[in-house]
């Protein structure tokens, strides 16, 4: 019991890493970076409860949610793509919009910075052990499903293939008559996409928006992506060890045995030590950051 | 010369264009006339003393970490590690100061601080320049690793050892502290602004002469430019990285002087509130030049306390997305701005920015 109680926590805590991840996947693997994912999830848990307040609906919240990210998603590749920006400096700032934006509209339509009120959720009530809520929240599936969804794509379709072109070698694809453009454009509005229903599962969750409520789990989806290699079957593996160790810090919360502040590290720690190759080396897509010509 | 400047100031003007439309349109949507904002905000900071006093603080920090993020880029690196650098300096210094008898004369301690807080600061940006150099690990995702790693090993430090009960701050420090510019000139009263803001001043001095008239600043500049024929020319590229990350975290770490050593005299937890991240707005907007990053800093921490001035009217965060505005803007018009004044001076006139 204690046991099955562990895993639904973890995959409670993991659903909105293993949405953000598997777009941080497609978008890097296309050749843009993936800083903007704390943005996307931040604007996608935004909209997604605007929309679930005043439609009454969760699931329209799920709309605007997936809007919401897709479209600030589709801004960064626009000014990356179109205006040549550097992908890193906008990253920075999409993030800096988004908080900056949120709270402000937070306060336009609801005279509090810093939550709105009660909005309408998914699936069934929380009960004793959260298992029955676990298997009842339609997300959790959504977001299991997002990770095969976007392996299938990425190594079954010919979109895919292009997708890894576009991010390993775009001057070639772009000679071979690959859309380069259009791929990382579509690529880039994915990425968007589910990291908004990444921040929408949060909003839903909690029944409410609050500022900043994503806490930065955008960078550890992003230190998933890169953890994982860039491979969406081993960011999802990543996200769920992530998920796991927070969960078994919250559950030895009583006990101090690890001070919380170094388990909060260890995505982190773990991203730099396979950049820094010491077990077998992390290497990014070719043209990551690059524009092509 | 001047075509350079062209290049450099004209994306700046677009995107304070840019900006101002969107802060008229939002403020709009607040329901509230924009020229009565803008009277509030210059009220607030430029028109007091005490508003003056606080620009002058934040501008202080602002610029440590503007020419931190600057010179990273010169190198061609991106440090977005600043906020933790910051917070490294700023918490080294203070434990030091905790360390020292009290009632040293400034003269004597400033010395032992200045080397504290930048090697704090070179600490934690030197991991990354090492892995980058020696690894090849990309600085911008390490750095941001970097981020949490330090200022979840800070809180713990603070919250397990060194805090006063009931408090996320340390004990004060009783050697050293340096004077507020309120005890030389009595309208300043109540704001933080301290003599650090002179050491900010000088750290942009120095800043440009090391990357102007040094022979290791033109090395550094020659990485960023085209690190393939530095290399070729001679240069140890990946010397060069380490070293400049180091400089870039040790720039970052003085600026936790102002907070540490001229405003509260303690460390406390998280103190920098995200100063690290507006660096890299204010290095951006300030084109990589120490001198425009000086004036850049000032131009945040202006709308950073102006924020403050106008929030009873108007959301300050209006503010946060101007930043952001002004960022994308300047990243979006950089490329094309030198692609329409290299086609109109004719091709081949002028030198890569």
């Amino acid at each position: 019991m204690i046991i099955l109680v562990f895993l639904a926590q973890t995959l409670r805590i993991a659903v909105p890493y293993l949405f953000a991840a598997s777009g941080g996947v497609i978008s890097e693997r296309s050749g843009l970076i993936g800083l903007g994912l704390e943005g996307y999830m931040l604007g996608g848990a935004f909209c997604g409860a605007i929309s679930s307040y005043y439609s009454g609906s969760a699931w329209i919240g799920l709309v605007g949610a997936a809007a919401g990210g897709g479209a600030l998603a589709l801004l960064y590749a626009l000014t990356a793509i179109r205006f040549r920006a550097d992908q890193v400096v906008l990253g920075v700032a999409i993030n800096l919009f988004v908080t900056g934006a949120t709270r402000f509209f937070l306060k336009l339509a609801f005279h509090s910075s810093a939550n709105s009120p009660r909005v309408p959720g998914l699936g069934v009530e929380q009960s004793g052990t959260g298992l029955v809520t676990l298997v009842g929240n339609p997300l959790i599936w959504l977001g299991i499903l997002a990770v095969a969804v976007i392996a299938w794509l990425l190594y079954r379709t010919a979109f895919g293939l292009r997708v890894r072109a576009a991010g390993e070698h775009p001057t070639a694809a772009l000679s071979v008559g690959v859309p380069v453009h259009r791929v990382r454009y579509i690529a880039a509005a994915l990425s968007g996409v589910l990291a908004g229903l990444g921040g929408a599962y949060l909003a839903l969750d909690q029944h409410q928006f609050s500022a900043d409520m994503t806490a930065g789990r955008g960078f550890i989806a992003l230190a998933a992506t890169i953890f994982g290699r860039w491979d969406p079957f081993r960011a999802a593996l990543a996200c769920l060890f992530f998920a796991a160790a927070e969960t078994l810090q919250i559950q030895l919360q009583g006990s101090q045995v690890i001070p919380s502040q170094f388990v909060e590290m260890i995505p982190y720690a773990l991203t730099i030590i396979a950049l820094a190759g010491v077990v077998g080396r992390a290497v990014a897509p070719a043209a990551l950051g690059r524009v092509a010509e | 010369m001047k075509a350079q400047l062209e290049e450099a100031v004209l994306p700046v003007i677009v995107a304070l264009l840019i900006a101002a439309v969107v802060g008229d349109a939002l403020i709009l949507s607040f329901g509230q006339n924009p020229g009565a904002v803008y009277r509030l905000l210059f009220e607030g900071t430029w028109g007091n003393v005490y508003g003056l006093g606080q620009v002058l603080y934040k501008t202080t920090t602002l610029t440590f970490t503007g020419l931190a993020v600057a010179i990273g880029l010169r190198a061609g690196l991106f440090n977005i590690g600043a906020e933790s650098q910051l917070a490294a300096g700023g918490f080294v210094a203070a434990l030091v100061g905790l360390t020292l008898p009290p009632g040293l004369p400034s003269l004597l301690t400033l010395p032992v601080y200045l080397v504290a807080a930048a090697a704090g600061g070179a600490v934690v940006g030197g991991i990354p320049g090492v892995l980058k150099a020696k690894l090849g690990a990309h600085e911008v995702i390490t750095t941001i690793m970097l981020n949490f790693i330090v200022l979840a090993l800070l809180n713990y430090l603070v919250v397990r050892y060194l805090k006063v009960e009931g408090t996320l701050h340390t004990q004060p420090i009783h050697s050293g502290a340096l004077p507020r510019l309120s005890d030389m000139a009595s309208g300043f009263r109540g704001s933080a602004a301290n003599v650090v803001l002179l050491l900010a001043v000088a750290a942009g001095v120095v800043t440009w002469w090391y990357l102007f008239r040094t022979k290791r600043g033109f090395e550094l500049r020659a990485v960023g430019l085209q690190p393939g024929a530095a290399e070729y020319g001679g240069v140890d590229v990946g010397g060069v990285w380490w070293r400049a990350m180091a400089l870039s975290g040790a720039l970052a770490g003085l600026g936790g002087l102002n907070f540490v050593l001229g405003y509260k005299h303690y460390y406390e937890d998280s103190f920098g509130a995200g100063a690290g991240f507006i660096g890299i707005a204010v290095a951006i907007v300030g084109r990589n030049h120490p001198f425009g990053v000086m004036l850049a800093a000032l131009v945040f921490a202006t709308l950073s306390q102006g924020g403050l001035a106008v929030n009873a009217v108007v959301p300050k965060q209006i503010f946060d997305v101007l930043q952001a505005v002004v960022i994308i803007a300047v990243a979006a018009s950089v490329p094309e701005v030198r692609r329409v004044l290299r086609r109109t001076a004719g091709a081949g006139a002028g030198a890569p920015a």
